[in-house]
């Protein structure tokens, strides 16, 4: 599945001359494990459905791509990413059905996830809330605030993944604003926290599969931006670039899959 | 007008078990009742306004109708992004309370005083603005919030609002509501600076001018048929509210006089750029603004005696 969404992703970007493909390969594994494996009817109008809440919103051609993937969108509507009129754009529109919440703005998801989280607790509903942040997004005080509110109202049906790609957009994580140790940061805040590989799939089940306990939980998943193209993984340069023509083949070549 | 809140509050919550209410851990000993009452309901986030209105974005998606409670500067502009880019975007029924606008909290000093949360808030599209100017009008305002599905802010006063003579809690959206028959001149006031208005126009009264008032607590992005129609009757109009004109009731006044190619000279009272560093009491700090009866009474008098 992560494959597939991959080469959407580089098709789509190209097409549109989007930047922001490093940010949607690197979370491609992470959103294939969530919806195809671990959330309940996600994108669905099941009340009880698992709610999914992108805070890092602009690598959303993932989300899409899983949902293209899923059959939860059409291709025709998928291929309409950034056109003049479309809902598709870079940030996650929750008028396009599937998407709980729009985002865009950084360290804004966690908290509407955490009135979900609540309002779930309320109606006594099982559906549970899994928000993606990124590892650069904790630099935003509000991520603080709503991870102080999810570990005090014990909300245990809220499950963050952190990807922990060690980029931002301007460069390194560690010499921009160092929040290592990430993991003993978010437990000294009262949450289970977990670190896993954010490319192993099975690594990825698991952790997410953990029975969930009184708390909230996060998953730090160590991913590499631009995972799967040789020539964007690692480079901060992917936040933004787009791909020339030339480019975009080698980089679906590289994607397809080997005989 | 804290006080009607909360018992109009009271009634709506026994009536509607959506809603819900929100602090951001300010409201001590007003709000307790609620967290009395409806102790499921009720939620104190701590002092974190920005995660608060993340949390009423969730909960209202979800089908709540979440009240978000604190002083107006910190309901209104801490968390702008926030009611930005979820109740406003989502077009959800989030409340925004402000408590003490303009210069309530005076002795606070200035991070306490509200003067452009009128003006922010009513910048939003789909938010509707309301500053009621008594505790009675208060509770009617609050009432016709169950009628609309977007989202609202709620300026209201901090307590001791005198009711404003000849209103008798009338409040209609979009509606501005004569207080007092006059021909020479209105004045328009917005919020608790109404009463201020009533005085100025016994002032002029007492020298011979008959001043009309009347009280807009919808503060609308466009002005209604009524406000076009009731500005069309004055070729002398004064708007008066305690908070920063531009962006506020005054522009929304000279907006549609501009609009409507009225022929009307206006005046517009309220706070100057400028914040006070000075201490004081609500009152003198609203005069040094020329936002008291006497003030206002020589500002209509100018306008008339230069139109």
């Amino acid at each position: 599945m992560a494959s597939q969404m991959r080469r959407w992703i580089v098709e789509r970007a190209f097409s549109a001359r989007i930047g922001h493909i490093g940010s949607a390969l690197c979370i491609a594994d992470i959103v294939a494990v969530l919806w195809g494996a671990v959330m309940r009817r996600p994108g669905t109008s099941d009340h009880d459905r698992d709610r999914f809440i992108l805070g890092k919103g602009h690598a959303v051609l993932a989300q899409y791509a899983a949902m293209r993937w899923l059959g939860l969108m059409e291709d025709d509507y998928f291929r309409t990413y950034c056109h003049d009129g479309s809902l598709l754009g870079v940030h996650p529109e929750h008028l396009v059905p599937g998407v709980e919440v729009s985002t865009g703005s950084l360290g804004q998801g966690l908290s509407v996830g955490c009135g979900i989280a609540l309002a779930q607790r309320m109606k006594k509903s099982p559906g549970r809330v899994f928000v993606l942040i990124s590892d650069a997004e904790c630099n935003e005080g509000q991520v603080w605030e709503a991870a102080q509110f999810a570990a005090h109202h014990r909300l245990s049906s809220l499950v963050v993944v952190v990807d922990e790609n060690g980029l931002q957009a301007m460069g390194d994580t560690k010499g921009i604003l160092d929040l290592s140790p990430l993991v003993a940061r978010w437990r000294a805040f009262g949450w289970q926290a977990l670190e896993t590989d954010g490319h192993d799939p099975a690594a990825l089940l698991r952790a997410l599969r953990t029975r969930p306990g009184s708390k909230p939980r996060i998953v730090v998943a160590r991913t590499v931006m631009g995972k799967g193209v040789s020539f964007m993984e690692g480079k901060v340069e992917w936040h933004y670039r787009t791909l020339s023509p030339e480019l975009a083949a080698k980089a679906l070549k590289e994607l397809s899959p080997q005989p | 007008m804290r006080k009607a809140l909360i018992s109009t509050l009271l009634d709506m919550a026994q009536q509607d078990d959506r809603i819900v209410f929100l602090t951001a851990d300010l409201g001590w000993s007003v709000v307790d009742v609620f967290a009395e009452r409806f102790p499921g309901r009720f939620i104190n986030v701590g002092v974190a306004e920005a995660n608060m209105m993340g949390i009423a974005t969730g909960l209202a998606i979800e089908g709540y109708i979440p009240f978000v409670y604190s002083i107006a500067t910190f309901s209104s502009m801490r968390p702008y992004e926030q009611f930005r880019n979820g109740p406003v975007l989502h077009h959800l029924p989030v409340r925004v309370i402000g408590v003490g606008g303009g210069f309530a909290y005076a002795h606070a000093g200035p991070t306490h005083y509200a003067l452009e949360d009128l003006a922010i808030m009513r910048a939003q599209p789909g938010c509707t603005v309301l500053a009621p100017a008594d505790p009675a009008q208060t509770r009617s305002a609050l009432l016709a919030t169950r009628a609309i599905p977007g989202p609202v802010y709620l300026r209201v006063g901090k307590g001791g609002n005198p009711e404003v003579p000849g209103l008798n809690g009338r409040f209609a959206l979009g509606q501005p509501e004569l207080v007092r028959e006059g021909s020479d001149l209105l004045i328009i006031a917005t919020g608790a600076a109404a009463c201020k208005a009533l005085a100025a126009a016994e002032a002029l009264a007492r020298e011979g001018r008959s001043a009309a008032v009347a009280v807009l607590a919808h503060l609308g992005q466009e002005a209604s048929l009524e406000l076009n129609l009731l500005l069309s009757r004055f070729r002398v109009v004064l708007s008066v509210e305690e908070a920063f004109s531009c962006g506020g009731l005054g522009s929304l006044i000279a907006e549609t006089v501009a609009k409507r190619g009225l022929p009307c000279r206006l005046g517009v009272a309220g706070v100057r750029s400028s914040f006070e560093e000075e201490f004081g009491s609500e009152a003198w700090l609203a005069s040094r603004h020329g936002i008291d009866a006497a003030s206002l009474a020589v500002a209509g008098k100018r306008l008339l005696e230069n139109p």
